[in-house]
């Protein structure tokens, strides 16, 4: 199980907020979000305790608890073994481990393909 | 065949999330699949696919298809079939699952949206109440002249055989893995912890070739494979 950097922006599993939230750094998700996430040219990692339900869009967004909207990644998704996602994936590259859950569409963007 | 009420007490499940894990370090068992390489032979030589995989999530099948510039919806349709809140009676009190709210929940896309429907052994396993109602949604979801692919195992398969999760090997081979019901243990009032433990979903019913063309009437054509593990393969086209 991989743990946060420290130079992550982190919300623990107690936190729960609810609204918008942008941001130029990398994020680290344990606890609830609703609402949308955008980190343009940042990752977001929703730890095993992390709950989001929220469209979301980033550079790069990975897995491992329960994420409950669209994912938009200029660049890649990774969905871990505990992963349950409920929502459209769009990016240019997806890896998904075994055992985990997706309901929803995969869409690959190639960079040639504008 | 065990009965919805039944079903539900073997699943004890949350009301959300998959229960469904493939077996640990279960064997996976490769086939052939006629129906499967007949579909091949069509998405390969096409661009932009539009293709729904009604089994269990598979990295393998999501793989293949977005590697060929597909597009892929997942959506694992005999889990949420466990969903407690379906559970409902008919108008006699006989236990039933909603199929209204069931594809109020599931399957909800734009009519003639898919190209290509991978329904595998789903009729064989999901529960009575739901087969026709989710067999006329397939039908109206997927395009006109486009194609599904299910299984339907013969009676000499027997009433024990395991319902697998089917990834996408070859042109026409498929690893068939076998599915088991998660354990899911919680405390009781007393503070005891209970197991609940599942030997995987249980073959429903045995559809004969009458049943299987009743059951995709409203579709232009059908096509039997024979194949040699006691499953005929149903190719349909809208």
């Amino acid at each position: 199980m991989s743990t946060p950097a420290s130079a992550v922006a982190q919300i623990g599993k107690s936190v729960f907020i609810k609204g918008e939230l942008s941001g130029s750094e990398d994020l680290y998700v344990d606890g609830q979000v609703e609402g949308s996430i955008a980190l343009k040219g940042n990752s977001l990692t929703v730890g095993p305790n992390g709950q989001v339900k929220a469209s979301v869009d980033a550079k790069g967004v990975v897995v491992q608890g329960k994420l409950e909207g669209n994912i938009q990644a200029s660049d890649r998704v990774d969905l871990r073994k505990s992963a349950i996602v409920t929502g459209d994936i769009t990016a240019q590259r997806i890896s998904i481990e075994e055992g985990a859950f997706l309901k929803g569409k995969v869409d690959i963007h190639r960079t040639d393909q504008k | 065949m065990s009965s919805v009420s039944q079903t539900f007490m073997k699943l004890f499940r949350g009301s959300s999330g998959p229960d469904t894990i493939p077996a640990q370090g279960s064997q996976k068992l490769t086939r052939r699949s006629s129906g499967l390489g007949e579909l091949t032979r069509t998405w390969e030589s096409a661009e932009n696919l539009c293709i729904l995989d009604l089994g269990s999530t598979s990295p393998t099948n999501i793989r293949h298809f977005t590697e060929h510039g597909h597009r892929i919806y997942s959506e694992d349709l005999l889990t949420a079939s466990t969903d407690p809140e379906l559970l409902t009676k008919d108008e006699l009190g006989v236990a039933v699952l909603d199929s209204r709210k069931f594809l109020a929940d599931n399957l909800v896309y734009p009519a003639a949206h898919f190209d290509f429907i991978l329904c595998w052994n789903l009729p064989d396993y999901l529960d009575e109440s739901l087969v026709k109602p989710v067999v006329g949604r397939l039908w109206s979801v997927l395009k006109p002249g486009g194609m599904l692919l299910a299984f339907f195992h013969t009676r000499d398969a027997g009433p024990d055989s395991p319902c697998h999760r089917f990834h996408i090997v070859g042109a026409d081979t498929l690893e068939m893995q076998k599915i088991v019901l998660r354990r899911e243990a919680r405390r009781g009032p007393t503070g005891a912890v209970h197991t609940a433990i599942s030997d995987g979903f249980q073959l429903q019913r045995v559809f004969n070739n009458r049943h299987i063309e009743n059951l995709f009437r409203d579709f232009a054509s059908i096509k039997f494979f024979l194949a040699r593990d006691n499953v005929r393969e149903v190719l349909v086209v809208r």
